[in-house]
Parts: C-alpha cells; sequence; structure tokens
C-alpha cells in the first residue's frame, strides 16, 4: 500500500460564470476512489459555491450544488470555508449548504462536514498539505 | 526552491556551485487553452527549464480549456510560436507523458480518432504527442510527484 497523500482543492471561483467550480468537484469525485487524505477549501468568490438555495433557471445552466451533498459518501468531510471570505460578502454558514458526515468511531454521530476557519487557519492548513490543487 | 524563468541549459549565474540538488518529481497542470493566456506558456517553459536542471516531470495533464493545447488543427502565424508542436517536441525529446482530460476534451470538442469514431463524427483533431485519458491520471501524477504545479488563470 503505498503512502497516503494529503490532497486539498482550493476551490476561487463562483460557481456559474466559469467552468471552474464544476470541473474542480468533478476532480474531486474521481479522486475520492484513491484512497487519499482529502479536504476541500472555499476561498473568495468560491464560498459561493456552497450556497444554500442555488437556482439557475434564469441561466440555462445545470444546477450542479446538490452533488456537495454526495461528498460525504465518498469519505470527504474536511470542508473548510474561510472566514474572511465569507464576512466580506456578508454571508454566514447559515447561508451554506447544510453539509454533513457520520462519525463511524462515535455511533455514527452526525457532524458537520463544513469548518468556517480565519485565512490564518487557512494558512496552516494548507501548509500541511502534499498536493494542492487550485481552481 | 529558486525557479529560473530562462528555458536556457544548465545553471543561472551563481548557481554554477549548486549540483548537489536532488532532482525533484513534478505533476504539472495545465488548465487554460493556448494564446488567451499565459499559462500554456509558463507551464512550458518551467517544464523545460526542470527537465534542463536534472529534473523529472511525471506527467502533463491538460484540463479545462487547457486541452485545446492538444488540437492538431491550430495554424498561429508563421512568426509566433507554435504551442502544440512546441509541446510536442519537447515530449518526444524526453519522452513526457502529456495527457488531455478525456471529459474536458470531449466536451469541447477536442477528440482522438477513437472517441471520434464513438460520437459519429468525420474527423479528429488530438495533435500527435498527446494521449487522451481519464481525471484518474491527474490524481496519479499527484500521488507520484513530490510537487504538482497548477499553471492557470
Amino acid at each position: 500500500m503505498p503512502q497516503i497523500k494529503k490532497f486539498l482543492y482550493v476551490n476561487r471561483k463562483a460557481p456559474h460564470g466559469s467552468i471552474y467550480a464544476l470541473e474542480s468537484l468533478e476532480v474531486v469525485l474521481v479522486g475520492a476512489a484513491f484512497d487519499q487524505d482529502v479536504s476541500l477549501a472555499f476561498i473568495d468568490d468560491g464560498v459561493y459555491q456552497l450556497m444554500l438555495n442555488q437556482n439557475t433557471n434564469g441561466i440555462g445552466v445545470k444546477n450542479f450544488s446538490p452533488t456537495y451533498r454526495a461528498l460525504s459518501d465518498y469519505d470527504i468531510n474536511q470542508i473548510y470555508v474561510e472566514k474572511e471570505s465569507l464576512e466580506l460578502r456578508g454571508l454566514k454558514q447559515e447561508d451554506l449548504l447544510p453539509l454533513t458526515w457520520e462519525d463511524e468511531d462515535e455511533d455514527w454521530a452526525e457532524k458537520d462536514s463544513i469548518q468556517v476557519v480565519s485565512s490564518e487557519e487557512l494558512g496552516d492548513i494548507i501548509d500541511k498539505q502534499d498536493i494542492i490543487f487550485n481552481f | 526552491m529558486k525557479l529560473q524563468c530562462s528555458t536556457s541549459q544548465g545553471a543561472a549565474p551563481g548557481e554554477a556551485d549548486d549540483t548537489s540538488r536532488q532532482p525533484v518529481k513534478f505533476g504539472i497542470l495545465v488548465s487554460e487553452g493556448p494564446y488567451t493566456h499565459q499559462a500554456s506558456d509558463t507551464a512550458y517553459h518551467f517544464t523545460a527549464a526542470a527537465l534542463g536542471s536534472g529534473h523529472e516531470i511525471v506527467r502533463i495533464f491538460f484540463y479545462h480549456d487547457g486541452v485545446n493545447n492538444g488540437t492538431s488543427l491550430g495554424v498561429p502565424p508563421q512568426d509566433d510560436r507554435n504551442i502544440t508542436t512546441r509541446w510536442r517536441e519537447l515530449a518526444e525529446k524526453h519522452n513526457l507523458d502529456m495527457v488531455l482530460c478525456i471529459t474536458a476534451a470531449q466536451r469541447r470538442g477536442l477528440l482522438d480518432p477513437d472517441a471520434a469514431k464513438r460520437a459519429g463524427k468525420d474527423t479528429s483533431n488530438m495533435a500527435q504527442g498527446f494521449n487522451i485519458s481519464g481525471l484518474g491520471q491527474l490524481i496519479d501524477a499527484g500521488i507520484q510527484a513530490d510537487r504538482l504545479l497548477v499553471f492557470g488563470d
């Protein structure tokens, strides 16, 4: 068994207006099959990717935001959202998808996947990664 | 690690004695197409410089509009660089693995002969030197590499 690496996917762009958010999610889902230590970070306009109640009818493109709810099925439950990016946009964690996972080690207790962290804390998290994808 | 911006072979001035450096395995992700953005140029220059300095490139993966670097149908003006040809020549010289993401490529009309046939298209347009494969190859590059560099916008 080769060594497990820490993969971080950094999402910086709004969910629509460009394809980066969707194609980043595609990499995350494919990458989940490789049994690595995966976390996601959302900064700048990337925080909009996790907004609740997205509706894309007006722009005629697929609303893929429900897919984020499936991340826990892929054992992806380390999702960091930068506090400063939320605040700058007048958003709170309650405005985001309530992503949760069930902790096998604690009798399947339901826990939040999303952790709102400061820019400084996120810096420490980035520092600990082996591989960083920047989308 | 000091990154040089030049593609010249060998050590830069002042680094001539820096021969004890361990080779690094780099994975390269190119996220933008040719000409509109500088990302592909920068990735090319980095790759050439890294190879020239004795480092290893485990794979160059083209994603998003980056798949357009692999079109065989680009005809840039004669006095401009041909980005696709330049990648192919570098790959041939160093036996590099250059992979276009199949999903991203098909979405954007970048097809190898197999994909063109499957989709009932009358032509394919993937340039020599490139391969089409899945996103797993990108993750695999991350697993194999010491460093994975993203060249994007």
